[in-house]
């Protein structure tokens, strides 16, 4: 598991990838928090095209985040979701928390 | 009915070994021929019953995770996970969604997921001796020939 994170003027971009469960959440948390408390960015996008798996501890993971950059009014997106982790997502309800878009990536975006 | 085969697997109750849990049990349901989809249930619920065992019931310890895994020719498997730590004092509270007595960011979604992503859930549980958690999944059969190793015309 591992994290990527982007800063684009106040849009915070973290790309997750690897299998996110309750051992792999708390670096990906730490990791995160340690960059959007300094920085306190307007948007968090969490992108997870490249998740393999995902189980409760991901959910946690991203409600935690909302909660976090609501301090600031700050807000969270979800971005490329794999379809084996939309299951989980919506059993947790998650799109009531944040909005989950099906985002193209960058170098799409230029074509 | 008698398993078609069986395994058991027993490790420390360290979070590094949760992906071990759920891989052990995605490794060994997979002569069965299941769809990603349903391997994917499987592995998630059986992760989610791992992290239970190491969250919860040997918080602040280390123990022993017990998994047994059987299949069946008919395309069902039944995997129980158990513990010998705290035990639950009220299962039915524990099973609520987002009842969770963990401040580490749980989401209090365990058993609900095992729930939804597994045909039948049982749980356990004696406080002070352990919690034992029970799924059952029927998954889609093709045909048995495939099990027998020879290809399907």
């Amino acid at each position: 598991m591992s994290v990527r994170l982007i800063l684009k003027e106040a849009e915070m971009t973290a790309i997750l990838s690897g299998e996110i469960d309750h051992h792999s959440a708390r670096e990906i948390r730490e990791a995160i928090d340690e960059a959007a408390s300094k920085v306190k960015p307007k948007v968090l996008t969490l992108d997870f095209s490249a998740v393999q798996f995902m189980d409760s501890s991901g959910v946690g993971l991203v409600m935690g985040r909302c909660k976090l950059m609501q301090i600031w009014a700050g807000r969270v997106i979800i971005a490329n979701l794999p379809p084996k982790i939309e299951k989980i997502v919506s059993l947790a309800g998650l799109n009531q928390l944040c909005s989950i878009v099906k985002e193209v990536k960058d170098n799409e975006a230029i074509e | 009915m008698k398993p078609l085969n069986e395994m058991s697997v027993s490790f420390l109750s360290c979070s590094s070994n949760e992906a071990f849990g759920r891989s052990a049990v995605a490794a060994f349901i997979a002569q069965l021929d299941p769809t990603i989809d349903e391997l994917s249930d499987i592995k998630t619920a059986v992760s989610e019953a791992v992290t239970n065992c190491i969250v919860h019931a040997y918080r602040n310890t280390i123990g022993i995770v017990y998994i047994n895994c059987k299949i069946y020719d008919t395309g069902k498997i039944t995997i129980r996970i158990q513990d010998k730590g705290c035990g639950i004092e009220d299962i039915a509270q524990a099973m609520q969604p987002l009842f969770t007595t963990a401040d580490d960011e749980r989401a209090g979604l365990g058993f609900a997921v095992m729930e939804s992503f597994m045909d039948k859930l049982k749980v356990t549980s004696k406080p002070g001796h352990g919690t034992c958690v029970t799924m059952h999944k029927t998954i889609q059969r093709r045909p048995v020939t495939i099990l027998k190793g020879k290809t399907a015309e």
